[in-house]
């Protein structure tokens, strides 16, 4: 018994130092290095953060900037030979499946909200995004006010529904609200007239409308409803790794590599089909790279 | 896995003053009030398209057999896409648009939902009047009934209550085919829970309520329609009917 409890004793104590010898890796950190792979997660149609090219490889600005802080992560666990995984999500299981580990960052489209930081953590924004409205031209309509009685579309999931109430102008009117199942559903609905407006994130309403048979018949109107900054997102409460990607981001931004690498995705034609989204860059983002921040939205 | 669980926020309030419990009631509601009148007309028109399926006459045979293979081999989404996006664009562009801003669509969800559900329930009603003796038909003849009247008073009442277990089947699959309603803009229950998990992000939590609500309203379908079962026994004509018990 005695013996036992001696070698017990010894087996904690060495696998203490074993421990305390590395402690300077927790968290992702630790298990990338365990592992020998990172796995960072993509979206599929994140048109142009994050989504499948013609060889159905994910490409994008927010995979680009994931690059980069692939290769900071290489070279601070001193590992050239790092295996990157890719693993495809969606908005529904992005965050589950951060938390189970399946996935180590992710690369999209994903708002920094505070609902959202109770689950996961999130690194400095590399967009901002503003909730305005689509619509035809031909509709006439140029304001919020203009919508009274009229009916707005949003996507389902989307958090966009009940932004026009918020807003100063829109609170003495009212609007039918309609719901579509994903953002072309919704784009459609305003295409074939059945919603006057699409009230959404302008990025994405940009990308249906460079998409779409008449680029020219639609417009993205009013002002912004809200701004989102735009976010990697990480494990919650994982300071090491946190601060890795941070630095890396932010570096990006004050060398002028985060500039360059927007105007190649949304100034100029873009794979797979060479659209050029046309949007330049925000003064809310300019901000944002001047003074980057990791702040999120209500 | 560190998940940061959080009951109470079913309690919390969402930005339209309501709270989110309140949404899970009223996603129930519309899941319910949508299942029940898809299942009514699917019933109707599944009897219908069935009956006519077992008559004599070629033309009603063809067309109800055209019905079924349409309706039965359409996946549902397509087919309320059809009947919300493309046939509002067939019409005349005045009904077209009227079809597109006042027709609610509550309307187009439950037409669409009902007639898919009336070609599994017409499928299954002739299966129940072919499974019956010819006799039945012949010896009503002889009684002097007209052939409608050997429908209504001695084929349709015994094919019933043979393909009742099948038509409980599909009266519980219409609650979870209706979760596919949210995509022509339905709020019920599974839109609630996208919009529940994109406002909150405690996606366990709200799974294991909706999954819990589902799994109750078929349940309880599944309890009337024994009941219903046990109530409509002819004693001595089905053997071992016990209700599902």
């Amino acid at each position: 018994m005695r013996k036992s409890l001696i070698t017990l004793t010894l087996c904690l104590t060495t696998a203490g130092i074993a421990a305390t010898a590395r402690a300077e890796l927790t968290g992702t950190l630790q298990k990338i290095k365990d592992s020998g792979a990172i796995t960072v997660g993509n979206r599929e149609s994140s048109i142009p953060f994050s989504y499948l090219d013609a060889q159905q490889k994910p490409v994008g600005y927010a995979m680009d900037l994931c690059a980069k802080v692939v290769d900071a992560v290489k070279k601070e666990l001193k590992m050239p030979n790092l295996q990157v995984k890719h693993q495809a999500v969606t908005s529904q299981n992005r965050i589950p499946l951060m938390q189970n580990g399946t996935i180590d960052l992710e690369c999209g489209s994903t708002t920094n909200s505070v609902a959202r930081q109770q689950q996961v953590g999130f690194s400095v924004a590399y967009f901002i995004t503003s909730v305005r409205m689509g619509v035809r031209k031909d509709s006439g309509i140029k304001d919020i006010g203009d919508l009274n009685g009229k009916p707005v579309v949003t996507t389902t999931g989307t958090t966009s529904d009940g932004l026009i109430k918020q807003n100063e102008k829109g609170k003495s009117i009212n609007v039918q609200n309609l719901y579509g199942k994903d953002h072309a559903d919704s784009f459609l609905m305003v295409e074939s007239g059945r919603a006057a407006a699409f009230v959404m994130d302008d990025i994405l309403l940009a990308g249906l409308i460079a998409n779409a048979k008449n680029p020219g018949d639609f417009a993205i109107v009013g002002p912004s409803l809200r701004d989102e900054p735009y976010g990697v997102m990480l494990r919650k409460d994982d300071a090491p790794f946190k601060a890795l990607v941070d630095k890396t981001l932010i570096g990006l931004m004050k060398s002028g590599e985060a500039e360059k690498l927007y105007t190649k995705w949304f100034l100029n034609p873009i794979p797979p089909r060479s659209v050029n989204l046309n949007f330049p860059m925000s003064p809310a983002l300019k901000a944002a790279f001047a003074t980057p921040t990791d702040q999120g939205v209500e | 896995m560190n998940y940061h669980w959080d009951w109470l926020f079913f309690f919390q309030e969402a930005d339209d003053g309501l709270m989110y419990y309140q949404w899970v009631l009223f996603g129930l509601g519309w899941t319910v009030a949508v299942s029940l009148t898809s299942l009514a007309i699917a019933l109707l028109i599944g009897s219908v398209f069935g009956v006519m399926r077992t008559t004599s006459n070629r033309w009603l045979i063809t067309i109800g057999d055209a019905y079924v293979d349409v309706f039965r081999n359409i996946p549902l989404i397509v087919q309320l896409f059809l009947w919300f996006f493309v046939l509002p664009e067939l019409m005349p562009p005045k009904i077209g648009l009227w079809m597109k801003q006042d027709l609610p669509y509550f309307v187009t969800a439950v037409i669409g939902l009902g007639l898919f559900t009336g070609a599994r329930i017409a499928e299954q009603v002739k299966a129940g009047i072919n499974s019956l003796p010819r006799g039945q038909r012949f010896a009503g003849l002889a009684l002097g009934f007209t052939e409608w009247q050997t429908y209504r008073y001695v084929r349709l009442p015994m094919a019933y209550r043979i393909v009742l277990p099948a038509l409980t089947s599909e009266a519980m699959n219409v609650y979870k085919n209706s979760a596919v309603t949210y995509a022509v803009g339905i709020l019920e229950l599974y839109f609630q829970y996208k919009q529940i998990i994109e406002k909150t992000s405690q996606v366990l939590e709200i799974t294991i309520v909706i999954t819990l609500a589902y799994f109750l309203v078929a349940f309880a379908t599944n309890r009337l329609f024994a009941w219903i079962e046990t109530r409509s026994q002819v004693p001595g004509m089905i053997v071992g009917g016990q209700g599902g018990k």
